[in-house]
C-alpha cells in the first residue's frame, strides 16, 4: 500500500480497522475529535459500528460490554475524558477484558486547556482507577509509529486480556506525515476467545466479574494479574538514539518531544556536543535495563517532559544517584523548542 | 536537504491547503516531511498557520521557531512572524493585504500582489496559490511540475478549478523566480 499523508487521529483510527476492530464508542473532546471523525466516517464503510455515547463514562462501559462479548473495540479521548473512564479502566483490568484506549493527552489539571501536554503520565503508567491494576502503555513519536502501534495495541490487548493504552499529544495527533499501512486483518481472522460471554447453548457459562468478595480469592486474583503485568517485559520497547559511543548528555525523552530532542541533538552535534537520545516507547513497562545500562555511558542525564517532572520520577529510580539528573519541563500547551533543549544541554556541559 | 517553512494568514485564505500541498509535494519526491497545523481556541476568520519540515532524512521537531521561510498572506502573520525567519531565509509576503514590506535586511523578500493576480486570473481566492508559486520559484524546494500533479489530485472532486489555479500557481512561480535571481545578483 502506497505511502499517504495523514494526521495522526487520522492515522490512529485507519490503523485500528486494519486491526480487525469495527466498534468504535466515544465522545467528542478536543484534541482528538479526528479520531471520531474519522471512525464516523469509515466505520460503517466496512460493516462497523461507530457511536456517540452520551458521556466518556457510557462510552467506556460499552467498550466493556463488547470486549466481554469478545470483540476487538476502542475508544479515544483527551485527558478530562481519560479520568471520566477511569473507573470502567479499572473493571475493565479487573475482569481482564482486552481494549484498546488512545488517549491524546491536553494540560491539566481539571478542564486545562486544549494544546500539547504529557501530564497523564503518571495516570497512564501508575493505575488511573482505583485498585491495583496496570495497563499497557505506548507512546508514539511519529504518525506512522501511531499507527504502528495502535495495531500492535490490539494484539496486546488480546494477548493479556488487558487494557492497553496509546498516549499521545495533541502534536501527534494533530501532525501530518506519511504513513503506511504494512498488514491488515478482518475480524473473521482473528483468533478466537473461547472465555468471551457469546451466549452458552452448548457449554459451559463463561463468567465475565470484577467482584470478588471472599478475599482469598481476590488476593489470588490479585497476585494473577501482578504476574500478568510482571509478564508483560517482554513488550518493553525503547530507541537508542546517537549512543554508540559515551556521551556527556543523556537526553530521556518520549514521544513528541523526543524528536524535538531529535533535532537538538543533530545541531549539538555539529557543533561537537557529546549528546544522544534514550527513547522509551513502552512507559508501561518501562525499559528500565535499558536506560541503566545507558546511563552507565552517560555523564549526566537531563529528562525533558510536557510536564513538571512526571517520568522524571522514573529516571531517577532508575539511575538510582547514579549520575546527576536534571529536568527541563514546559506546561499548560507550551512545548519546547529544539534552540530550548540546546540551552539546557549546553548548561549541563559547561556545569 | 533540510527546510522548514512556517505559511499563515486568516482562516480561509488557503494557508492550510497550500502547507499540505507542499507536504504531498516533498512525499512525491520522495523526501521526509512534516505538516503542523498551528491549533487553538481559533475562531473562523481568526489567524491560522502552518508549519512544513521537509528533509532527505527523518523529521526530528515538526515545530520551528527559525523558519527558513515564510509565506504571510496577512499583516497580522508578517508582525508575529517576521523576526522569527533565520538570517539568509526567504519571506513571500502578499501585498495586497499587507500595507508594509518586511524591515528585515538579511533575508530574501519576494513581495507578490497575490489578490490581485489571482483576481485577473478568475478569481481572489486562488491569492494563497500565487503566493505558493512564488515561493516556489525561489526557492525550487519542490519541482513545479510534482506541485501540479498535486493540485490536479487536490482538486479531483472540482476539475474547473484546476486549471485556474495552475495559472495562479504559475504566474506567482513566474515572480518568485524573477524576484530571487534580481536578489541574487
Amino acid at each position: 500500500m502506497a505511502k499517504k499523508l495523514m494526521k495522526g487521529c487520522e492515522a490512529i483510527g485507519e490503523a485500528a480497522i486494519h486491526a480487525g476492530c469495527r466498534l468504535f464508542f466515544g465522545y467528542p473532546i478536543t484534541p482528538q475529535n479526528e479520531i471520531p471523525e474519522y471512525m464516523s466516517a469509515r466505520l460503517p464503510q466496512v460493516g462497523g459500528v461507530f457511536l456517540q455515547a452520551e458521556s466518556e463514562v457510557a462510552a467506556s462501559n460499552m467498550l466493556y460490554g463488547a470486549a466481554g462479548a469478545g470483540c476487538r473495540v476502542f475508544t479515544s479521548s483527551s485527558s478530562p475524558g481519560i479520568s471520566l473512564m477511569a473507573e470502567a479502566i479499572s473493571y475493565i483490568a479487573g475482569a481482564e477484558l482486552p481494549v484498546v484506549i488512545v488517549n491524546i493527552m491536553r494540560g491539566g489539571p481539571g478542564l486545562g486547556g486544549i494544546l500539547p501536554s504529557q501530564s497523564d503520565y503518571f495516570q497512564a503508567t501508575k493505575g488511573g482507577g482505583h485498585g491495583d491494576y496496570r495497563v499497557l502503555v505506548l507512546a508514539p513519536s511519529t504518525v506512522q509509529e501511531a499507527a504502528d502501534l495502535t495495531q500492535d495495541a490490539f494484539d496486546l490487548a488480546d494477548h493479556y486480556r488487558n487494557p492497553v493504552m496509546v498516549v499521545g499529544d495533541g502534536l501527534i495527533g494533530q501532525m501530518m506525515e506519511p504513513v503506511e499501512f504494512k498488514r491488515s486483518i478482518s475480524p473473521e481472522e482473528l483468533p478466537a476467545k473461547p472465555w468471551a460471554t457469546t451466549g452458552c447453548s452448548d457449554r459451559k457459562p463463561n463468567i465475565i466479574n470484577s467482584l470478588f468478595l471472599n478475599p482469598e480469592e481476590l488476593e489470588a486474583h490479585n497476585w494473577h494479574l501482578h504476574r500478568k503485568y510482571q509478564d508483560m517485559a517482554r513488550e518493553i520497547r525503547w530507541e537508542s538514539w546517537k549512543l554508540e559511543e559515551p556521551v556527556d548528555v543523556l537526553i530521556v525523552a518520549y514521544g513528541t518531544v523526543a524528536r524535538i530532542c531529535k533535532t537538538a541533538i543533530d545541531t549539538l552535534r555539529a557543533r561537537g556536543v557529546k549528546v544522544g537520545l534514550f527513547r522509551p516507547i513502552s512507559l508501561f513497562p518501562y525499559p528500565s535495563e535499558q536506560l541503566s545500562q545507558a546511563v552507565e555511558k552517560a555523564g549526566k542525564v537531563l529528562v525533558t517532559e510536557l510536564s513538571t517532572g512526571q517520568m522524571l520520577e522514573d529516571v531517577q529510580a532508575i539511575v538510582a544517584g547514579r549520575k546527576p539528573v536534571s529536568f527541563y519541563g514546559r506546561v499548560g500547551g507550551m512545548v519546547m523548542s529544539p534552540e530550548e533543549i540546546e540551552r539546557e544541554v549546553d548548561k549541563l556541559v559547561a556545569s | 536537504m533540510y527546510s522548514e517553512i512556517i505559511m499563515a494568514g486568516f482562516g480561509g485564505q488557503g494557508v492550510l491547503l497550500i502547507g499540505k500541498m507542499l507536504a504531498y509535494a516533498g512525499m512525491k519526491a520522495g523526501n521526509e516531511v512534516t505538516w503542523m497545523p498551528a491549533y487553538g481556541p481559533e475562531m473562523r476568520g481568526g489567524t491560522c498557520n502552518c508549519t512544513i519540515v521537509m528533509s532527505d532524512k527523518p523529521v526530528g521537531s515538526p515545530i520551528t521557531r527559525s523558519p527558513h521561510a515564510l509565506i504571510v498572506l496577512n499583516l497580522p502573520s508578517l508582525d508575529k512572524f517576521e523576526a522569527s525567519v533565520r538570517p539568509g531565509g526567504v519571506i513571500v509576503v502578499n501585498t495586497s493585504l499587507i500595507n508594509r514590506l518586511p524591515r528585515r535586511t538579511d533575508v530574501t523578500v519576494i513581495p507578490v500582489a497575490a489578490n490581485e493576480i489571482a483576481q485577473e486570473a478568475g478569481t481572489p481566492k486562488a491569492a494563497n496559490m500565487v503566493a505558493f508559486g512564488a515561493y516556489l520559484g525561489a526557492t525550487g524546494i519542490a519541482d513545479l511540475a510534482v506541485v501540479k500533479d498535486v493540485l490536479a489530485d487536490t482538486f479531483a472532486s472540482r476539475p474547473k478549478l484546476i486549471g485556474l489555479n495552475q495559472t495562479c500557481l504559475d504566474r506567482g512561480y513566474e515572480i518568485g523566480k524573477a524576484c530571487a535571481a534580481q536578489a541574487r545578483s
